[in-house]
């Protein structure tokens, strides 16, 4: 069984934005980048999948311009097979990043498909639904247990109301949630390897598809800022404060 | 401009966020229709024909719809589609898992998690976890989009909307529900509770949480918990307020033994007032707290308890 993982490179998570000033965008200058957390777990997943025999390869691809390249060899050095670059320098929408995975699994004919639920930079998540529907796969998304079962798959869904166990076709989609594993961390010795495992690089353009933009960022803008408030000294005063001032409890 | 709004709902009840995701589709336009697709859902129709500003509910009452399966919904409202140029859905765990997938079989990409609209086609969105603010304008001609409810404020239920049930009932056949482990408790939906008191890494463990229930239920408070409790393995994840757990703007938001990291700030800080009780006067959740207790939780909430 292929499995492949999709992998976007973002700000690092310990990393607070800032606005630029002219409000065009965030300012990425000289900010630390890695792997989108939700990323790291998809291939953690299905490194653990090859560990235990269910996974005969893991392919990462990462769709960006060359600096990606960095996220797929981390991928590669925590365990991955192989990688796929798709070349662009454009930010792409969404659905266009879900209609180039869709020519890499017509390409690869993976099994399962791992993807993180969100990116933490433009917090959409969408990509994992979208290539289901285009690939006309079915989904488990926002996954904290997966089992493969002969054709099928198990996924565990985090969601609102506590947890939810569906059983999908293979092949399938599968986005992961925090707690479908703890991401191990790459030896030497495996990032040293990593750099002589294949890594083909494809431009976007090549592919055929349409790539024109859906959506125009108008601005971006920081939020609105809290203003912190006061310091009390004792239980009294907040309840008092609370009742009187805030008029929040009676 | 027709709008469809999908009603988020468990067969039994339809959820208070869909009546504030009415008032995002009222910001864009004035024809809205709500789609109820369930199974033996009837208390949810009643209650969608009383939406104000509801013109229509569409329902589709089938088997095939019972646990809204992505695959099924996504299938259901691309039939519909065809009327309306806004598609509409809360960003909850229902909505943000179908409507990409209606999404992209339209061709279109979503405008995800809006939290205001600034036009027809234009709609402000958090990013970075709410450390930016993007305005994006669509440039697709139909416009599939989700809202983040706490951004907008609950119509009222004195409509009379006229009902249509719909004869659909696709199922793609490539999922199936096999269970549900669903939390059950007496208080409010930590969506929809006016008053949230949210416990951390400092709590220690699971058991410690109790100190928490006295509180919540003298003030019929919800309970939640940050990213750091629910990875510690004190609570369960349904419990998780932050940037990839709930996002919660209760009237009252009390944060005991939470430091404040970004992640959590996402989902709490629109919060009306916010309390914070933390044993490190330097912890960041006092910069967005509108009252501070610097004190050792373990004494603090015994004594909170009992003054309330």
């Amino acid at each position: 069984m292929k499995v492949l993982v999709p992998i976007k490179r973002v700000i690092d998570y310990n990393v607070k934005v800032r606005v630029k000033s002219d409000n065009s965008n965030v300012d990425l200058a000289n900010v630390k980048m890695a792997i989108n957390p939700f990323c790291e777990i998809a291939v953690e997943e299905a490194i653990r999948l090859k560990e235990a025999g269910m996974a005969t390869e893991v392919i990462a691809v990462s769709i960006g311009n060359k600096s990606c390249q960095e996220q797929l060899r981390t991928a590669l050095a925590l365990g991955a097979d192989r990688a796929i670059q798709i070349e662009t320098d454009e930010n792409l929408d969404s659905l266009n990043i879900a209609k180039l995975l869709q020519k890499i699994v017509e390409e690869e004919q993976p099994q399962l498909v791992i993807l993180g639920k969100q990116a933490i930079d433009s917090d959409n998540n969408q990509t994992g639904q979208m290539l289901g529907a285009l690939t006309g796969m079915p989904q488990g998304t926002f996954a904290s247990i997966i089992k493969i079962d002969g054709d099928k798959v198990n996924v565990t869904r985090e969601v609102d109301d506590g947890l939810q166990t569906i059983a999908l076709n293979l092949p399938a989609i599968v986005t992961t949630d925090l707690r479908l594993n703890e991401p191990r961390y790459a030896s030497l010795p495996n990032i040293m390897k990593a750099k002589r495992k294949p890594l083909v690089v494809k431009p976007a353009a090549d592919f055929g598809i349409d790539l024109s933009p859906r959506t125009k960022l108008v601005k971006v803008t920081p939020p609105a800022t809290r203003q912190a408030g006061i310091i009390v000294e004792t239980i009294d005063e907040l309840v008092q404060k609370l009742k009187n001032e805030a008029k929040v409890i009676s | 401009m027709s709008i469809l709004v999908f009603a988020e709902h468990d067969n039994s009840t339809l959820k208070t966020e869909t009546f504030k995701t009415v008032a995002a589709a009222q910001a864009i336009g004035s024809d809205i229709t709500l789609l109820v697709a369930g199974y033996n859902c009837q208390n949810v129709v009643d209650a969608a024909s009383k939406v104000n500003g509801v013109s229509k509910v569409l329902v589709a009452d089938n088997a095939v719809y019972e646990h809204q399966l992505a695959e099924n919904i996504s299938l259901l409202v691309l039939e519909l589609a065809s009327d309306y140029e806004h598609i509409i859905a809360t960003a909850l765990t229902t909505g943000k898992n179908f409507m990409p997938r209606v999404a992209a079989l339209l061709d279109v990409t979503q405008i995800s998690d809006i939290i205001a609209v600034d036009s027809t086609d234009t709609f402000i969105r958090p990013i970075y976890a709410g450390n930016a603010i993007a305005t994006v304008q669509s440039l697709d001609s139909k416009k599939v989009i989700t809202v983040r409810a706490t951004g907008f404020d609950a119509v009222a239920t004195d409509g009379d909307a006229e009902v249509v049930i719909l004869d659909i009932a696709i199922n793609a056949g490539i999922s199936a529900h096999v269970s549900d482990e669903l939390t059950v408790s007496e208080r409010p939906d930590l969506g929809a509770a006016g008053i949230v008191i949210s416990g951390g890494r400092g709590m220690q463990n699971g058991e410690n949480f109790k100190l928490l229930e006295g509180i919540a239920d003298k003030l019929g408070a919800a309970i939640g918990a940050s990213r750091a409790a629910v990875d510690a393995g004190f609570v369960p994840n349904d419990m998780q307020v932050g940037q990839t757990g709930k996002i919660v703007a209760p009237d009252l938001y009390i944060a005991v033994g939470i430091s404040g990291a970004i992640q959590h700030l996402a989902g709490m800080k629109d919060s009306k007032v916010i309390v914070a009780i933390n044993k490190d006067a330097e912890a960041p959740i006092f910069q967005v707290a509108d009252y501070g207790i610097v004190a050792d939780l373990f004494d603090a909430l015994p004594e909170l308890e009992s003054k309330l």
